[in-house]
């Protein structure tokens, strides 16, 4: 039986009683019970499963588990602070109406987090291509870009005000 | 089942070396996909995310080593892009950020699918495979010689592929790929048109349009003749030449992607199009 150790959002999970071929996906939703990322493609396709690896955005479906047992390994739970406080791209996504039967957000909130925490003014192509890995079939995603829009310029506002 | 993550490529080709069974996995985007799906279930896996020696470039005079491990996101970067264009637009095309983030142009080559985006571009480079392992040391094949069909190639079980040579050419490059959408999308055909206008030739790679990356070598030819060189003029009706020609040296099939038909139409329509950009002509 293996066992191996991962680093998620800070704490250190052991994974038992698996298979070591599995992916991060399956192990972050059915073995160590992080639901966040969203199991839909399995390929790469959607985007649902997006997290962050040492600080890269990647498909967590594409990911062996057993290979990032040195990485640190963030997922969509870590956003946000204490008492269920939603992150500026979380209450932005609320705020604007861009979520409908919600299961694409999750990986579309770590891209966009991905993206503005790269590039603090993207372009419009910038921002289109950023999420182009991430599948909405509700939303038509006008109002995503709405709401990526709107996190962007107050960013810009309160670092106005910080200084 | 075992998963080793060495953190060297000495450590890594010791690996190989002792289970040449075991299955390399680099990026995972197209690894993983087998194993979510059941399709591969591997016994001994040999992963190469912490082998970061394979993650470089390197330019000496004209000729320029490409770390397997180097990311597609990586070809992004100003400086390498500016070496090798052609290669930076076809590593922007592939999948989607996330995959880009993931996928190495080590294993777009060792999976050596018709549809990979870097082969294109890469036969019209005339790249070098630099393959390793650790009982015959380094040997070096033409990437032509190195993919012999569909996901086929003649890698050693206990060889790693650690890098990739390609030449510094001077003139322009063009890669145009063809798909449903401009993101997440396998190519339905592909077309590299590289210029060299120191050595005066023509380079034509084409993917998605046979069960290897081809040459159009017969519309590479013509379109030489036909350049001025000192001008860098190319008469209209030479690029719509060009572009039948490369269309001939295709060798399509229909599949559920597309048809055969389709795919030989549009690798002439891009090549006639890319040929005219890198020339300056009727863009």
């Amino acid at each position: 039986m293996s066992i191996y150790s991962l680093s998620i959002n800070g704490a250190q999970h052991d994974v038992a009683n698996g298979w070591v071929g599995e992916s991060l996906l399956y192990v972050l939703r059915e073995r160590l019970g992080l639901p966040g990322a969203k199991n839909a493609c399995e390929q790469g396709e959607c985007g649902s499963c997006s997290v962050l690896i040492d600080g890269v955005l990647e498909c967590a479906c594409l990911v062996m588990a057993a290979s990032v047992t040195h990485a640190d390994i963030r997922t969509v739970e870590a956003l946000g602070g204490p008492d269920d406080q939603l992150s500026d791209v979380q209450q932005s996504f609320v705020t604007n109406g861009a979520v409908q039967c919600g299961f694409c957000t999750p990986g579309l909130i770590m891209a966009v987090h991905d993206l503005l925490d790269h590039n603090a003014a993207p372009s419009d192509l910038e921002v289109r291509e950023a999420i182009s890995g991430n599948l909405c079939r509700c939303t038509g995603y006008g109002r995503i870009f709405e709401a990526v829009r709107d996190v962007q310029i107050r960013r810009v506002e309160r670092s106005g005000r910080s200084k | 089942m075992t998963v080793l993550s060495p953190t060297s490529l000495a450590n890594a080709l010791a690996a190989l070396a002792a289970q040449p069974d075991s299955m390399v996995l680099s990026g995972g985007t197209d690894f993983m996909v087998e194993v979510n799906f059941g399709h591969r279930r591997p016994t001994e896996v040999v992963a190469l995310r912490r082998v970061s020696e394979l993650r470089y470039w390197r330019r000496d005079n004209d000729t320029l080593t490409l770390g397997a491990g180097l990311t597609y996101t990586d070809f992004l970067d100003a400086e390498l892009a500016s070496l090798v264009p052609a290669l930076a637009q076809a590593a922007r095309t592939v999948g989607s950020p996330q995959i880009r983030n993931a996928g190495t142009i080590g294993g777009n080559v060792a999976t050596a699918s018709p549809a990979g985006d870097t082969l294109p571009v890469l036969i019209a480079y005339d790249a070098v495979v630099v393959l390793q392992s650790a009982s015959a040391g380094v040997r070096k094949i033409p990437l032509s010689d190195f993919i012999v069909g569909v996901k086929r190639t003649v890698r050693a079980a206990d060889e790693l592929i650690v890098a990739l040579e390609v030449p510094v050419l001077h003139g322009g490059q063009e890669y145009l790929k063809v798909g449903t959408r401009n993101a997440m999308v396998i190519s339905v055909a592909g077309v590299a048109v590289v210029l060299d206008t120191v050595g005066r030739t023509v380079r034509c790679g084409l993917g998605s349009v046979g069960p290897v990356p081809l040459r159009a070598s017969e519309a590479e030819a013509f379109a030489a003749r036909q350049i001025s060189w000192d001008s860098m003029d190319l008469p209209s009706d030479a690029a719509t030449e060009f572009g039948r020609l490369t269309a001939a040296a295709s060798l399509p099939i229909t599949d559920h992607r597309s048809t055969a038909e389709y795919r030989r139409h549009v690798v002439g329509v891009c090549a006639t199009r890319a040929i005219e950009r890198v020339t300056g002509g009727n863009s």
